[in-house]
């Protein structure tokens, strides 16, 4: 007896319509309709015989009975206030969200410079949620409707015209509960002409022995000139799936740089929307992902130049451990009309083990000719002639394998333009190769956090 | 018996009278006749002599097609099991094409070698596909014939056929078509038809498999090194292969062959959709070298008509250091969907594929190839070029997997695009899964236009645009060209500047 999962949260929708209302704004309550339509038509969440999911099953993924928090329980908040991530001699303006619940620190709410706002999706003005809300980029798809669907809050960051934040915002998203839990999520942040704002976004699980599911819509909109630095850190539990997906618009002389981490996880999809709109803008896109036990993690962008004379790079780093998957999908597009553009793409993996798996499909969808676009793929194996050479000066094979996938990941974290951040995920990435992160991490991170406070 | 069933009794026995056929038949037609007295509210007629098929497709079609070319049990056996599977198949809609639905039943799947609904004369063929023959040099005769005109002169390559023939039977190579190789080798036909391209493969594969009409079969006995090319070209007066072409090739250990398929001069095909298979079995240490030159009509200017090439090419690399080797120059067909690929089982065989694919005014092409690495130490090289110019889409579409065993396994992808204009498309869509820590597995992809610096030099030097458009294109897809025998390679290299004539804005 097989049955698409998507019932079992389509029927939750028709039972709690009433009471998901209640809990959020109009903004988010428009969008349900049409959510509920896209996904009555689909019939199912995408399944690996979809094109484009081919390796994550989505149906799979949420087939498990998650509770969704309809009734708005409060989880304590004294217990997330004190979770943060572990990155030191970084000040970062901190928001929390447990579960699907937006939390603000007084910190945040104090130090705020004039002319940004962070906060809950349901205070955020209406004007400019009506504006952008689920209409970053225009186009319909399952991940935007399934969250669509069922969220009740979210963050709202908003930086007007030529502010420059001088600190990162930081959203610490943890999972916390006793009972499977869905967790819908979305973030807004609009980014007006000339602003300047980096945001460091880090997924916990707090009580790994619980399964747990995440469906995240992070929407970006860069005005004219606009800079925007996203950065988001993976350190789940093995009982965690997230379904995450960025949908980004960039208009002329913008700069996005996002850069994404896995280090521990269950089940992972990213997908990256990305709409570059107006004339020389620049993107970085880039991603790590290690893997070991039986963690899966699935990279999917689609990257669309529709202007001129833009430049974009994305670049896709893998090493696999153990029984772990990895899957890249990665897509260039450049529109008819849309001239002078440079794209490229990158995607290189190791394969550790010989349980590990890895599938890429890098993608070109050209439709101009005055284009330099490129992209390459390799997987393999750590080099041997570098192994034996290391070996040989003295170093155990453990060690220098250490080092060897330590170094292959040096050029997705020279992305990262905060230092601070930098070193911190370099002594993550040499704590996760020991093999002491995932759950441990987290610990470290809580007593951390407790010194600094 | 009632009386409809004795009315086609007697249609049928005026038929047999008319043609003198041996009273045996009738037998059959009994037989037959029980079979499918059921279905006559669907408007068939089981007149099995008469010429005219009925257009569509039904299990009665199948076993007419079988009976009109007096095929063995088992190989109706096959084609029914096909049939069967195919009806549970829907057509593939991943490929990055806009192809329109094909209505099955509005085709007629048998058609008699007789039958020739030719141009009279050559004042009939289009003047354009006229000004190609000459300028390819292609002898009057063989335009006509090309033209699709019935041609009864004794040709050139006819007698060319016989010498060849003798030649090859004194080294015991097998070289016919492959109806013929069914009556007279029906053991090697049964052994290896079916094993490389499954009729489950794929909805084309299935379709070929139920209604296949001819083709070739070739197979080289241990130890032999075909001394000439083989080409179906010599085939080609013989023809009747007609759309649903099936070739069969095995190299037995030790054995070399190597293998055109079609020419370069465009022909003329009224059958719209074109659903072949080609299989090719290569046991320990053989080599096939398998080159293809696709020319099919492309459409008009505005892209109306054309030959819709849907086709099935696998080769089974079975042996242990086999080499399969597939290369492509493709500039014609409305709408091209094809992946020669290799299975490479035996350990330390290798494949490969090159490529060109040409496409223009408003053709659409989704080519490539799939590497399946099963054993140890397996090599795999793809070299890919596209060309797209005025409003044509070209996509190249491959698969690299690398299975568990695999252990050491080599591949290396090169896919290249070069765009003339802006108004086509280019696009790379490889997938690649790697289950093996051993294996290396590199694809690098780049899409430009011709570069202006280079068009400058030329234009410097008095060559003028088109030209040089020409000189730079074949230098590009030089990579290629090379793997094609030589006298094939002269003949490609004009046939793509001719093609890119007047695409260059």
């Amino acid at each position: 007896m097989t049955m698409s999962s998507l019932k079992q949260y389509t029927d939750l929708f028709r039972q709690e319509r009433v009471a998901l209302d209640g809990n959020a704004p109009a903004a988010l309550n428009a969008g349900r309709d049409r959510a509920m339509v896209f996904l009555t038509a689909a019939g199912s969440l995408p399944v690996k015989s979809d094109e484009g999911y081919e390796k994550t099953s989505i149906d799979e993924m949420f087939a498990p009975d998650y509770g969704v928090n309809v009734n708005r329980v409060n989880f304590p908040v004294n217990v997330a206030e004190s979770f943060r991530c572990d990155v030191p001699n970084i000040t970062t303006l901190l928001a929390v969200v447990v579960n699907d619940r937006f939390v603000p620190t007084t910190t945040l709410m104090k130090n705020l410079p004039e002319g940004v706002t962070v906060c809950s999706l349901r205070d955020a003005d209406s004007a400019l949620l009506g504006r952008w809300l689920g209409k970053t980029v225009e186009s319909e798809d399952a991940a935007l409707a399934f969250n669509s669907l069922l969220l009740q809050d979210g963050v709202f960051i908003h930086v007007a015209k030529g502010v420059k934040i001088p600190k990162a915002i930081q959203i610490v998203d943890i999972f916390s509960g006793q009972t499977p839990l869905l967790a819908p999520r979305r973030v807004l942040l609009v980014a007006e002409d000339g602003a300047e704002i980096s945001v460091l976004k880090c997924d916990h699980t707090q009580t790994p022995g619980v399964e747990f599911a995440s469906s995240e819509v992070i929407e970006i909109f860069a005005g004219e000139g606009a800079k925007v630095d996203w950065y988001d850190l993976e350190e789940s539990s093995p009982a965690t799936s997230r379904w995450c997906q960025f949908r980004c618009r960039q208009e002329a002389g913008s700069s996005l740089n996002i850069c994404a981490a896995t280090l521990t996880n269950g089940k992972t999809r990213n997908e990256y929307l990305i709409d570059v709109v107006g004339d020389h803008c620049e993107t970085r896109l880039s991603g790590m992902a290690i893997g070991s036990g039986t963690q899966h993690i699935d990279n999917s962008s689609r990257l669309t130049h529709r202007s001129d004379r833009s430049n974009s790079d994305q670049l896709f780093k893998y090493v696999l451990d153990d029984n772990a998957t990895g899957a890249f999908e990665g897509l260039i597009e450049v529109s008819r009309g849309a001239r002078f553009n440079e794209a490229y793409q990158s995607n290189r993996n190791l394969l550790a083990s010989t349980g590990a798996r890895m599938h890429t499909k890098p993608q070109l969808l050209i439709y101009n000719d005055d284009v330099k676009c490129s992209h390459g793929a390799t997987t393999g194996q750590l080099d041997s002639a570098a192994l034996f050479y290391m070996r040989s000066r003295g170093i155990p094979l453990a060690e220098a394998r250490k080092m060897l996938m330590q170094a292959f990941m040096v050029d997705v974290i020279e992305k990262i333009r905060l230092d601070s951040l930098r070193d911190r995920l370099r002594h993550l990435l040499e704590l996760r190769f020991s093999g002491s992160c995932g759950d441990a991490a987290c610990a470290t991170c809580r007593n951390r956090a407790d010194r600094q406070v | 018996m009632d009386k409809e069933n004795e009315k086609n009794n007697n249609n049928k026995g005026s038929l047999l009278e008319s043609d003198g056929r041996s009273p045996e038949r009738v037998g059959d037609s009994r037989v037959i006749d029980d079979v499918t007295t059921g279905d006559y509210k669907y408007g068939f007629v089981t007149d099995v002599d008469t010429e005219v098929i009925p257009v569509g497709l039904d299990e009665d079609v199948v076993r007419l097609i079988s009976r009109k070319k007096n095929e063995p049990e088992w190989l109706l056996d096959f084609r029914l099991k096909a049939y069967r599977h195919w009806l549970t198949m829907t057509p593939p809609k991943w490929g990055h094409l806009k192809m329109p639905d094909i209505d099955f039943q509005a085709i007629s799947y048998y058609a008699a070698p007789v039958k020739k609904d030719g141009p009279k004369s050559l004042d009939e063929v289009d003047p354009e596909v006229l000004k190609t023959f000459d300028r390819l040099g292609i002898p009057l005769q063989e335009q006509k014939m090309l033209s699709g005109m019935a041609v009864d002169a004794v040709m050139d390559s006819v007698s060319v056929k016989t010498t060849h023939k003798e030649a090859l039977a004194e080294k015991g190579i097998i070289f016919c078509s492959i109806s013929e190789a069914v009556k007279d080798y029906p053991d090697l036909v049964r052994k290896y038809l079916g094993t490389v391209v499954s009729y489950k493969d794929n909805f084309y594969a299935a379709l070929n498999s139920a209604v296949f009409s001819d083709g070739s079969f070739v197979y080289i006995p241990k130890g032999v090194r075909c001394p000439m090319e083989l080409s179906t070209y010599f085939r080609i007066n013989a023809a009747g292969t007609g759309q649903f072409e099936r070739t069969l090739i095995v190299a037995d250990d030790d054995s070399y062959v190597s293998y055109l398929e079609g020419c370069t001069a465009p022909m003329r095909d009224e059958n719209q959709l074109h659903a072949a298979i080609v299989e090719i079995v290569v046991e320990e240490r053989a080599e096939v070298k398998y080159s293809t030159v696709q020319n099919w009509y492309a459409g008009d200017a505005e892209g109306r008509g054309g030959v819709y090439n849907l086709v099935t090419k696998r080769g089974l690399c079975r042996g242990d250091y086999s080499k399969l080797s597939w290369t492509q120059v493709e500039t014609g067909s409305a709408i091209t969907w094809k992946y020669p690929s290799c299975v490479l089982a035996g350990r330390g065989s290798s494949g490969e594929f090159y490529s060109v694919a040409v496409t223009r005014n408003h053709q659409q092409a989704d080519t490539g190839t799939k590497m399946i690495h099963l054993a140890p130490d397996t090599r795999s090289t793809i070299v890919s070029k596209g060309i797209s110019a005025g409003y044509s889409e070209n996509s190249y579409r491959g698969l690299v997997k690398v299975t568990p065993a695999a252990e050491g396994a080599r591949n290396h992808t090169q896919c290249d695009s070069l765009l003339l204009g802006s108004n086509c498309g280019a696009h790379t869509f490889p997938y690649v899964d790697v289950m093996n820590p051993t294996a290396v597995v590199e694809h690098e992809a780049t899409t430009s236009k011709i570069s202006e610096e280079q068009l400058f030099y030329c234009n410097q030097r008095g060559i003028p645009t088109e030209q040089a458009v020409g000189l730079i294109v074949n230098g590009y897809a030089k990579e290629v060209m090379n793997k094609l025998p030589m006298e094939f390679a002269v003949e490609a290299q004009r046939l793509l500047q001719i093609t890119l004539e007047g695409s260059v804005g």
